[in-house]
């Protein structure tokens, strides 16, 4: 289902209107009987709206949708780049490159997310940072870390790690280690299992499709895009 | 004084308890905004994360106990008997009150846990706002059961139903229904983040919005003897503007968390038209005011109601609106900006109505009649209160901007963006700004409390009411 923004606003205003005088007709417009009716209705009609709409976005933000892939998408190259045709940037997708030296299988990668996710929602990382923008501020937004030249510019030298993931990993287990400037992100006491698991749930949110948020982030390629 | 139905006793307990932990919300708030400044403070002991959780969480927590309150003292005014329920509300309360201290305590002792179910369930679900664990949602949603029921078996029982117990029915069952939207977990983010924003925004911009226009109907209806059907045709009014633009306002979260692109235009038209029921609910103010040229017998509940009107239109409408719009909020989504309009917003629309709310259930079980509940306290906490929480907004908007032009417009929301950003003289100084007028607050609050305890006990205001009496 296509559904256009200008339509939806033009439908639920009308609707509300029309039925709203229709049904309070006989009463005076300075009747609380009047705008009881207009209550009743105009909260009706939004909330069948809101309903009938997230009947839609759920199917369209489930795993393995265009706009949230897979969570086997973490063996893919991902990046990131500015698409002028929608003006705005978006991911993009490559060869196969796999994750920590293997390729996961579907379940393999779907367990490893669904850990991931645990270990972000027990360590409360939305207390300091922000995932899709929504959180806390006293920390950097993470929903295209996976995709941040801090790693290779300053983690992997730092932590002496040969790959991106495993100067993530070493990083993530002990992060009051590798201070990057005077707030320094505690020591969660991350086990090398439950770091695997956010390093690859970081590397799966960054695949999806914000809408082209966040803007104006440096431009991740991809050798071929699939 | 008349004498209190034991509905309105137990609306005492649930107000201070709520005074209590607006005291604990600020204590940790201040010490999150001292580790801006000084990040090593607590280093490893009280991280901000768990000072932040506990500062956010005790918020939404009183501010809930005195709505409660508030629909436990005006309920049996309204129906004029006794709440059916009510043994069943005070087992609720003690319930409640046991379940946030056993939450506190696991916060600030154990404050995480490893990456499993046992952590969602016993010590944090780890989602901003409602990081409550698993089994406090259930307390919640059982505590939340008993005040619906009582306002529904109080209702048949009185044989009459009020428009104002009409909207406060169906906003009460559509408030506590969507709590349970936030019990699950997902590894989908994006599934994760559509359902929170179903608690998180239908609550602050719809049904609490909808509560507090009931609670503060009832405030005006009592306090300033405004008739019922003005209140009420206005209730029906605010109602209709309220989920008229907040329900589908909804969709200003859903820009860019990976839902559909009809979202920003949907979100951006009908969250820009929120504020509209703020500017309703400013012109009912005004016109009270005027026409009671600012007397009562009771004035800093009535101030406090003007606090109210004021604040929400500021802070829920224009700061919101500052940002709402998706063509801003593609740089401003995630930055201090939305630390500026959630600070004014939360005090304007559901902190001063709770003030307002107490105040006028002290000045009724305090001051005797033909007297007037005034004095200077009050005045001092007003002001500063006002002055810090203004204060607050207007650094943490500084750094909203700045944070909003340097990380993300200039420089492309980084890591290495963020620190430079965060570094930044404006956004440093702000953030010195931001903690000496929270201080400010934090003291008004203490003469708050303290006026809270007296208010109606002094010596001098005896005296003073005399004279006006």
């Amino acid at each position: 289902m296509s559904v256009g923004w200008l339509e939806v606003v033009v439908a639920t205003l009308f609707l509300s209107v029309v039925v709203s005088l229709v049904l309070a007709r006989g009463r005076h417009w300075l009747e609380p009987g009047f705008w009881k009716v207009a209550a009743i209705i105009t909260s009706s009609v939004m909330v069948i709206t809101l309903i009938l709409l997230s009947v839609d976005t759920v199917r369209k933000v489930s795993m393995g949708s265009k706009r949230v892939p897979q969570p086997s998408v973490i063996n893919r190259e991902i990046g990131y780049v500015y698409n002028p045709d929608r003006r705005a940037m978006e991911p993009v997708f490559g060869k196969e490159v796999g994750l920590f030296g293997k390729v996961w299988s579907e379940e393999e990668a779907e367990r490893l997310i669904v850990k991931g996710k645990l270990v972000i929602q027990s360590r409360n990382c939305m207390d300091c940072h922000t995932l899709l923008g929504n959180g806390a501020y006293y920390a950097p937004d993470l929903t295209k870390a996976w995709l941040d030249p801090k790693w290779e510019k300053q983690i992997m030298p730092a932590t002496g790690a040969k790959s991106k993931e495993e100067a993530m990993k070493i990083f993530l287990m002990h992060p009051d280690k590798y201070p990057t400037w005077f707030r320094r992100m505690p020591n969660l006491t991350l086990s090398e299992e439950e770091a695997v698991a956010v390093v690859a749930y970081l590397k799966c949110m960054s695949a999806i499709d914000t809408n082209g948020f966040p803007a104006n982030f440096p431009e991740v390629k991809v050798s071929q895009i699939q | 004084m008349e004498k209190l139905y034991e509905s309105q006793k137990l609306a005492l307990w649930y107000f201070w308890t709520a005074i209590v932990l607006f005291g604990a919300q600020l204590l940790f708030g201040l010490i999150a905004a001292y580790q801006f400044i000084n990040p090593d403070f607590l280093y490893g002991t009280l991280n901000f994360m768990t000072n932040r959780m506990l500062h956010i969480n005790a918020m939404v927590v009183w501010l809930l106990m005195g709505f409660i309150g508030g629909i436990y003292w005006f309920l049996p005014i309204e129906t004029d008997r006794e709440v059916v329920g009510i043994k069943l509300g005070k087992l609720a309360y003690f319930a409640f009150v046991g379940a946030v201290a056993i939450v506190v305590l696991v916060y600030l002792f154990k404050q995480f846990g490893s990456g499993d179910f046992f952590t969602l369930w016993f010590i944090t679900e780890g989602r901003e706002y409602i990081e409550a664990p698993r089994w406090a949602d259930i307390v919640i949603v059982a505590v939340a059961l008993t005040v619906a029921y009582n306002v529904i078996a109080t209702t048949i029982a009185s044989k009459k139903i009020t428009g104002i117990l009409g909207v406060l029915i169906v906003d009460l069952a559509a408030l506590f229904g969507l709590y349970i939207a936030g019990m699950f977990f997902t590894p989908n983010i994006s599934m994760d983040q559509f359902w929170w924003w179903w608690v998180v925004h239908l609550w602050v911009e719809a049904t609490w919005e909808v509560l507090v226009g009931v609670l503060m109907g009832w405030l005006l209806m009592h306090l300033l003897g405004t008739p019922r059907k003005i209140i009420e045709a206005w209730l029906y009014v605010e109602v209709m503007l309220v989920f008229g633009t907040g329900i589908l306002g909804l969709g200003h979260h859903y820009y860019w968390i990976g839902t559909p692109e009809y979202w920003l235009g949907i979100g951006g038209f009908f969250s820009s038209l929120e504020p509209l029921p703020l500017v309703a609910m400013v012109v009912h103010a005004v016109y009270d005011a005027g026409a009671h040229k600012l007397q009562t017998v009771n004035r800093p509940a009535l101030f406090w109601a003007f606090a109210q009107a004021f604040g929400n239109l500021f802070g829920a409408g224009v700061w919101g609106f500052m940002h709402t719009l998706p063509q801003i909020n593609l740089y401003s989504h995630g930055t201090q900006m939305a630390a500026a309009h959630g600070h004014l917003a939360f005090f304007g629309a559901y902190v001063s109505a709770n003030l307002a709310l107490f105040y006028y259930i002290l000045g009724k079980t305090r001051v005797k009649e033909g007297y007037i509940l005034n004095g200077v306290p009050w005045k001092i906490a007003y002001i500063g209160l006002i002055v810090g929480i203004f204060g607050m907004t207007a650094a943490l908007t500084v750094a909203g901007f700045t944070q909003t032009m340097i990380e993300r417009a200039t420089l492309g929301s980084t890591w290495e963006a963020y620190i430079q950003a965060q570094m930044h003289p404006w956004m440093e100084e702000a953030f010195k700004w931001r903690l000496f007028f929270g201080v400010v607050f934090i003291l008004s609050y203490l003469v708050l409390l303290y006026d809270l305890i007296t208010a109606g006990k002094r010596g001098e205001q005896l005296k003073e009411a005399q004279l006006a009496g």
